[in-house]
């Protein structure tokens, strides 16, 4: 294998464009797998990847191609498509030379689409457009392939027209990486300069990494290090990725592959970290490395009390491959000890989730997700709040500082006013407009990240029906009026349920919260006072009326043990739920913040 | 029929162990003014053969609509000495809503009959909860009932049990439960006027003239042993609870066959300690913390100390070394305290 005969290129599409089918359709037109290995979505190989549409880890995958009668070797390279991952799409495409933008010949471009080719064009990847599903009846490739043009700058003809349901168009794409996408430069006998763009946790192999070459080679059994972790390893096992792992003794320049070399913990393992040889190291790290920081937090408690050590572990071995996931141990007055966790965003959040129910079979509470927030105090330093507990006494701070991003989202021309006036709602401030298209229409807000973590995409999607994509990305701390909302129920603080909200929506936020919070409080023998406070002024007040009366059967002989079986069971119902002072309190009402409309 | 309930009482003689002593007998679960004299005789005989028996209480349920002057004299020779009158109202369209055979004239009568034959022990049931639009039917119901004072009334709310017409009705909008308010306001009243009457409220459905309450069914609430003879009649020998076919023709055919099978419950201590402090929980004598502490070993008021004070400080129960009470406020939620209060192990 040469350089020369090296493609190493990846995949920008949006979610639901048809990426996967399309990627299936290139490792079968090169035999990399046979149809009867074939599974739909091949490369979202976890079952919660495929239920999303989403890849939410990326892999890669070798493929040979016999072009003009030469083999050539192309290394497709898959990427996440949520925001919440932003960071390893840019390490994935700085890996690759080339990218095929796959657009919906239905739908146009979508916000998400358009930050990761401007990733892929600010690296110098050649970018090969591609109209997808232009089989469909909806498909408009004339209007979609303007926008691609406008877009990127292309000619009409350089637009590949596909199908990856019918196949359409799958050996154009393979011709056009291989005549389009430049070789991969680098120089075979230099030092070893390799960037680790994707780990994948085996549990008996251990961390498997994958890297691609830009300078130099490695060889099996060399002993080599990790730049910024520093940490050194053997080369114990590397190779290429098929559709299985293919061993091989060396690798060189321009190549993508795998390592084993015993790691145990997802964490040592940075995306973007170089990889090199103990002796004769590179001079320089590959640029672009950056530690993976989480942007949400929530508190995660066992339903169950007793099943706290039972959620450490799961949590333990989660990180194990998932490094992306921090935590540490909390305590909470009413849910009793949890984990207060990190996530890269709520999807993040919502996936972990999922993995500790399905995987763990651990049931979890997940309080009010927050993002980090700071305080200037009064000293002059910097107090990081990562939970409202964190939250310092208002005397001993000058103000606080919230994460903001730039969101863009783009719609239909027809949502602007909805979408712009949501934007405003989030405390959002409109920083341009521009007509793709007459019909679809980029906006671009500077917006606090708190505003967007919680439920704005959903709320976004409810406005344009639909039609509208958002991305956003981080533009530094602004100053901002925030404060502590506590829930107090008959006068004890709920910690579970205290938020930190911007002031101006504080008197919303705390009626809103006591309204849901109304109805998820069951009535019990005494009333029940739920108050939303900030600091010790009572901003909004709701009362849960007390029972005033049981349905008091008569109770004689034949009675008696159907009536104790009764209130048995009514009595099992109530263990479910969490003690607050005298109120007994449901799970799902701790939830209830995140169902607020 | 009466041929099988003296089947069955002479196969049961043994089953009460721990107390076989009986002081109590109450005909109920229906119609037994329908049976005959002779029939009723004979069962009394029965029991009075094959039990050691010191009677202290003998009540027959009755309905107004089979009740004479003969009879009532008749079922008192037997030892009859007590009548539960299953009234429920005395307004007309109420009864034939319930489907009750009776008219409101005929219950007033029955009482007057009974009274007349000399039963000093009378007890009558009235219905309330019924989704009136204000409250002026119950109140004259039961002024009605305190006019002809029984010495006894039992009281219910009406309710709506699964797989019953009602519930069906209920279901399909035929009929609409009355708002819990509302009912509360009838219980409120009941409980008002039969105090005012010199009626004790003793349990949380049955008020009585002090010295008339029902001995029979108090014991129900003082966890002491019974024993049942009919179909779906219900038994409890202190450790385990059994019951027998609820269907006439099914037990007739089991007992002629010599079968006499019951549906078997095995009652754990806790379960028995549950049941008592639910049971006794709903008497005006309350439950009993000495009997909890040597039966069970369980120091009630220790082990709920929290939810104790609680409810003292709601003004709900009443704690003293010896027992624990409901007050007028905790009655109405006798249930929820009574599950509060639950032990979950022994």
């Amino acid at each position: 294998m040469t350089m020369q005969k090296t493609r190493n290129f990846c995949i920008i599409a949006h979610i639901d464009h048809g990426k996967s089918t399309l990627a299936d359709r290139l490792l079968q037109f090169t035999n990399t797998v046979s149809d009867r290995e074939m599974q739909d979505q091949l490369l979202d190989n976890m079952d919660l990847e495929r239920e999303r549409g989403i890849t939410i880890k990326s892999h890669a995958i070798q493929m040979k191609y016999n072009y003009k009668g030469e083999e050539y070797t192309l290394n497709l390279i898959d990427t996440p498509g949520h925001v919440d991952f932003s960071y390893e799409v840019s390490r994935s495409i700085a890996a690759c030379e080339g990218a095929l933008l796959i657009v919906d010949a239905s739908q146009g471009i979508e916000a998400q689409t358009i930050s990761n080719l401007y990733l892929a064009i600010g690296q110098d990847l050649e970018i090969i457009p591609v109209l997808n599903k232009i089989d469909l009846p909806g498909a408009d490739p004339e209007v979609v392939a303007d926008e691609v043009i406008d877009l990127i700058g292309c000619d009409r003809e350089d637009i590949i027209l596909a199908s990856g349901k019918e196949g359409l168009g799958i050996e154009d794409i393979l011709n056009a990486v291989v005549e389009r996408i430049p070789a991969p430069k680098g120089e075979v006998d230099a030092p070893l300069q390799a960037m680790i763009f994707d780990s994948v946790y085996n549990p008996f192999r251990g961390v498997e990494v994958i890297f691609r070459i830009f300078n130099g080679t490695i060889n099996k059994g060399d002993k080599i290090k990790f730049v910024n972790t520093g940490k050194e390893y053997d080369a114990d096992e590397i190779g290429i990725l098929g559709i299985n792992q293919i061993p091989q003794q060396t690798l060189a320049a321009g190549n993508v592959g795998y390592l084993i070399s015993g790691i145990k913990v997802a964490k040592e393992v940075k995306v973007g970290d170089t990889i090199t040889h103990v002796k004769n190291p590179c001079q320089t790290a590959i640029k672009g490395f950056e530690n993976v920081k989480p942007m949400v937090f929530a508190g995660i408690y066992p339903v169950d009390t007793t099943e706290f050590e039972e959620l450490r572990a799961s949590m333990e071995k989660l990180q194990l491959n998932d490094a992306s996931l921090v935590w540490e141990p909390e305590t909470s007055a009413a849910l009793g000890f949890g984990f207060r966790c990190g996530f890269l965003g709520m999807l993040h959040m919502e996936i972990i989730q999922e993995r500790l129910e399905r995987e763990f079979d651990m049931t979890v509470i997940t309080t009010v997700p927050s993002v980090q927030f700071r305080a200037l105090m009064n000293n002059g330093e910097y107090k990081t709040i990562n939970a409202p507990s964190d939250m310092p006494d208002p005397n001993l701070f000058k103000h606080i500082e919230e994460p903001f991003v730039k969101a863009t989202i783009i719609t239909a021309a027809e949502y602007v006013g909805p979408v712009i006036q949501l934007c405003m709602e989030k405390r959002g401030q409109i920083k341009n407009q521009v007509y793709l298209t007459s019909e679809r229409v980029e906006l671009s807000f500077d917006m606090p990240l708190a505003e967007i973590v919680f439920d704005f995409f959903d709320k976004l999607k409810t406005i344009s029906r639909g039609y509208a994509s958002l991305d956003y990305e981080l533009i530094g701390a602004q100053a901002s009026h925030m404060v502590r909302l506590d829930v107090m129920l008959n006068g004890e603080v709920v910690d579970a349920l205290s938020a930190i909200v911007h002031r101006d929506k504080a008197y919303e936020w705390g009626k809103r919260l006591c309204e849901k919070l109304k109805e998820l409080v069951p009535r019990q023998m005494f009333e029940i006072a739920i108050q939303a406070a900030i600091g010790t002024k009572i901003i909004a007040r709701e009362t849960v009326k007390a029972l005033r009366k049981n349905v008091l059967a008569k109770c004689y002989g034949g009675d008696i043990s159907r009536k104790r079986k009764l209130l048995e069971k009514q009595k099992k119902g109530k263990k479910r739920m969490r003690q607050v002072g005298n109120v007994e309190v449901p799970q799902e009402a701790f939830m209830a913040v995140l169902k607020l409309d | 029929m009466t041929e099988a309930l003296i089947a069955e009482i002479v196969h049961r003689k043994d089953a009460l162990q721990k107390d076989p002593l009986i002081r109590t007998i109450y005909f109920g679960g229906g119609t037994p003014s329908l049976l005959s004299t002779k029939a009723i005789e004979r069962i009394l005989n029965t029991i009075h053969q094959h039990y050691p028996v010191s009677l202290e209480e003998c009540t027959l349920e009755a309905n107004p609509d089979d009740i004479t002057l003969d009879k009532l004299q008749e079922f008192k020779s037997l030892g009859i000495d007590r009548l539960s009158i299953g009234i429920q109202s005395f307004q007309e369209h109420v009864l034939k809503f319930y489907n009750r055979a009776h008219s409101a004239q005929e219950s007033l009568l029955a009482v007057k009959k009974s009274q007349d034959a000399g039963f000093e022990k009378l007890s009558i049931d009235l219905m309330y909860g019924f989704p009136h639009s204000d409250h002026n039917i119950w109140h004259q119901d039961l002024a009605s009932a305190l006019e002809i004072n029984p010495g006894h009334i039992s009281s219910y709310c009406l309710t709506i049990e699964p797989k019953t017409a009602l519930a069906k009705w209920t279901q399909t909008g035929k009929f609409e439960e009355a708002e819990e308010g509302f009912v509360q306001e009838q219980m409120q009243h009941l409980i008002e006027a039969t105090e005012k009457a010199g009626y004790e409220q003793y349990e949380i459905s049955n008020f009585a003239i002090p010295g008339k309450e029902a001995i029979h069914n108090s014991n129900y609430w003082r966890g002491h042993s019974y024993l049942g003879i009919g179909p779906s009649a219900h038994s409890f020998d202190g450790n385990k609870r059994w019951s027998t076919v609820s269907n006439n023709n099914k037990y007739i055919r089991s007992i002629q066959a010599g079968d006499f099978s019951v549906q078997e419950e095995n009652l754990e201590p806790v379960d028995i300690l549950n049941e008592y402090v639910l049971t006794s929980l709903r008497t005006s004598w309350g439950t009993d913390l000495q009997k909890i502490q040597s039966e069970f070993g369980i120091h009630l008021v220790e082990e709920k100390k929290s939810l104790i004070a609680q409810l003292q400080g709601e003004g709900m129960i009443f704690v003293d070394s010896e027992h624990l009470r409901l007050s007028k406020k905790g009655k109405f939620l006798a249930d929820s305290i009574a599950s509060a209060l639950f032990i979950d192990y022994l």
